[in-house]
């Protein structure tokens, strides 16, 4: 179990502060945020490489705040594997083993497996050179895992690698994570990987922490609109409530219940809109008369933009859905929006 | 037809700067090492003399060298890891002997060793001596040979990624656990070429040394002396064979720096 409690660390020109978490033995939690919002800062503070301005970090009930780096039973792994460019394969992972008083024989059992998962047995006598991303990831991962850590801290693991090997490393994290039943605690900015990978996760922005809760929570209810926005909500709206009424310029929508206090925001994400020929009635249900202002492919999918007075959606369409709408720029559409698909905050 | 590409004027310009730096150096040492005849090579090098000077250079330079390793190293070390208060003037003040007036370097250390200087006062009572000693002579040549040993090997240490000793250090390792099996493994060769610098820099070393101590006569200071007592004639094949003994000197650490392999 990891505890950090009122962390602070002050540079010059920015401070990661109120950073409390607190992740339970052999939980898979992501730390998510753009760059530069101190994510790896909070990492390299529980390595103990960056000194702490003030704040408690615990791990498994010691407080490990003022040990050094090689008493606290952290690894890391870095989205650069920082592999030891003088060692080979072999020595690379069993580089730390000499330092954990563990059965030998238990330790050669350990790294012998985990070069089984990580399919590292054929490399073991290369030199680290000339190796891919995909597989420098792989070293890099038995050698922070061979010494038992207490906590495995990753630090953008997936970032570097093609996008090939993303999905392969990412698939074998979640399988090592499920074997192992280490503590991981992984750095990240991007959703879709946290969405898959993690359990609970952090949302860091300009160092602080904005929400942090279930993955699916976060990623369907997004307590600030940096939340919504970052992870993927692009309709996001200040909005003031009356009953079960939201109202955004001149819009009304209709809300399934009465929201709390304290709410100024409704957040809808681009995929729960329907754009139609034809408008819709019903209290579960929102539908406005609206302009397609703009159309873009994004690929896999279309993103249009439709308007209404002041407020301006933007709806995710599949390319099925965007040929069979025959949509275009400026055509007079309908915008529908379920009740349900509302999340206010 | 292929339009023949044209030359721009700057290239001829770099072609010809670089044909006269070439030739300012080699022409005076090419006609120094090839006006002596082989017999006077031979009676140079057979004269005990000779041999014992540019042996001495050899040895002291050699001792600034270990010196400047056993002391540099871990300076370096830290200049290149640590930002600290000051650290510029450290950088600056590292920086000094470069500057100073060779003869000026020797004054300073006379100076401080003399029997003037509590410090000198000191020395003399615990029985070390620098006007005229092979330890002055050291002195001298570390003092002149250091900032060359540190700053090679302080660029060394910033060329090493950071995260390789954070790495080592999560491991289990300590700090000198990890800087022995991390840092100095991969650091090496830029502390063999901070040697070879340093010792560049020291054998080359006239002007302080002949402040310190005229005698013992290291090789340069040799050369000057039977330059001003016989002339250009005696003081050539000294001066050849300090140069061939320190080619091959620095021949040998070169290839000994170089890499078996090209690293990513």
């Amino acid at each position: 179990m990891i505890e950090i409690k009122d962390l602070f660390i002050k540079f010059p020109g920015f401070a990661l502060q109120d950073i409390n978490l607190s992740i339970p033995n052999g939980e898979f939690f992501m730390l998510l945020g753009p760059t530069g919002a101190g994510k790896t800062l909070i990492l390299e503070a529980i390595a103990g490489i960056v000194p702490i301005t003030a704040g408690h970090i615990f791990v498994k009930g010691k407080e490990i705040t003022r040990l050094p780096p090689e008493h606290r039973g952290t690894g890391i792994v870095y989205q650069d594997y920082a592999l030891f460019p003088h060692l080979s394969v072999l020595k690379n992972i069993t580089y730390g083993l000499r330092y954990h008083k563990n059965d030998p024989m238990a330790s050669k059992k350990r790294v012998t497996r985990l070069m089984e998962q990580l399919g590292l047995k054929p490399l073991a006598q290369r030199s680290t050179h000339n190796l891919s991303g995909g597989e420098k990831q792989r070293i890099a991962l038995a050698r922070a895992l061979a010494v038992n850590p207490s906590v495995l801290l990753l630090d953008e693991p997936l970032a570097a690698l093609d996008p090939n090997f993303r999905e392969d490393i990412r698939d074998l994290l979640k399988k090592l994570h499920q074997e192992v039943k280490t503590t991981f605690l992984m750095v990240t900015h991007d959703f879709a990987e946290a969405m898959f990978l993690g359990e609970r996760m952090a949302v860091l922005n300009d160092g602080k922490i904005d929400q942090i809760g279930p993955v699916s929570e976060v990623f369907h209810k997004p307590a600030t609109p940096f939340v919504a926005k970052f992870m993927g909500i692009k309709n996001v709206f200040h909005a003031s409530f009356k009953h079960t009424k939201a109202r955004v310029h001149n819009l009304e929508f209709h809300l399934q219940s009465p929201p709390e206090e304290n709410r100024h925001y409704v957040a809808i994400r681009p995929e729960d809109i329907i754009i139609s020929r034809n408008g819709t009635l019903g209290n579960d249900v929102n539908s406005f008369q609206a302009k397609v202002m703009g159309i873009s492919d994004r690929g896999p999918y279309y993103e249009v933009s439709a308007g209404t007075g002041d407020v301006i959606f933007t709806v995710m369409l599949s390319k099925k859905d965007f040929f069979k709408s025959e949509l275009q720029k400026d055509k007079d559409i309908h915008v529908i929006i379920r009740s349900s698909a509302i999340h206010v905050f | 037809m292929v339009a023949k590409r044209k030359i721009d004027p700057f290239f001829w310009i770099a072609v010809f700067s670089s044909c006269t730096v070439v030739g300012f150096i080699i022409f005076p040492l090419a006609e120094m090492v090839l006006q002596p005849s082989v017999q006077d090579l031979k009676d140079t090098i057979y004269d005990p003399d000779v041999l014992g000077s540019i042996g001495l250079s050899i040895y002291t330079s050699g001792m600034a060298a270990l010196i400047s390793f056993l002391i540099g190293t871990p300076f370096a070390y830290l200049l290149a890891r640590k930002d600290f208060l000051g650290k510029k003037l450290v950088e600056s003040i590292i920086d000094l002997p470069i500057m100073i007036p060779h003869p000026v370097v020797g004054i300073a250390i006379l100076g401080l060793a003399g029997k003037n200087h509590w410090l000198g006062q000191l020395m003399q009572q615990v029985g070390i001596q620098i006007m005229g000693t092979v330890t002055g002579i050291v002195t001298v040549l570390t003092f002149v040979g250091l900032p060359f040993y540190v700053n090679t090997v302080k660029a060394g240490f910033e060329a090493i990624p950071v995260r390789l000793e954070n790495i080592s250090r999560s491991l289990g390792a300590s700090l000198s656990e990890t800087f022995l099996r991390v840092t100095f493994r991969l650091a090496w060769r830029s502390m063999l070429v901070g040697i070879i610098m340093c010792i560049a820099r020291a054998i080359s070393e006239f002007g302080a040394v002949v402040i310190v101590a005229y005698h013992p006569m290291i090789a340069p200071v040799m050369i000057y002396e039977r330059f001003t007592a016989y002339g250009i004639k005696y003081s050539q094949p000294v001066a050849v064979w300090l140069i061939g003994v320190s080619l091959l000197l620095f021949l040998l650490l070169r290839i000994c720096s170089l890499p078996k392999e090209h690293q990513t």
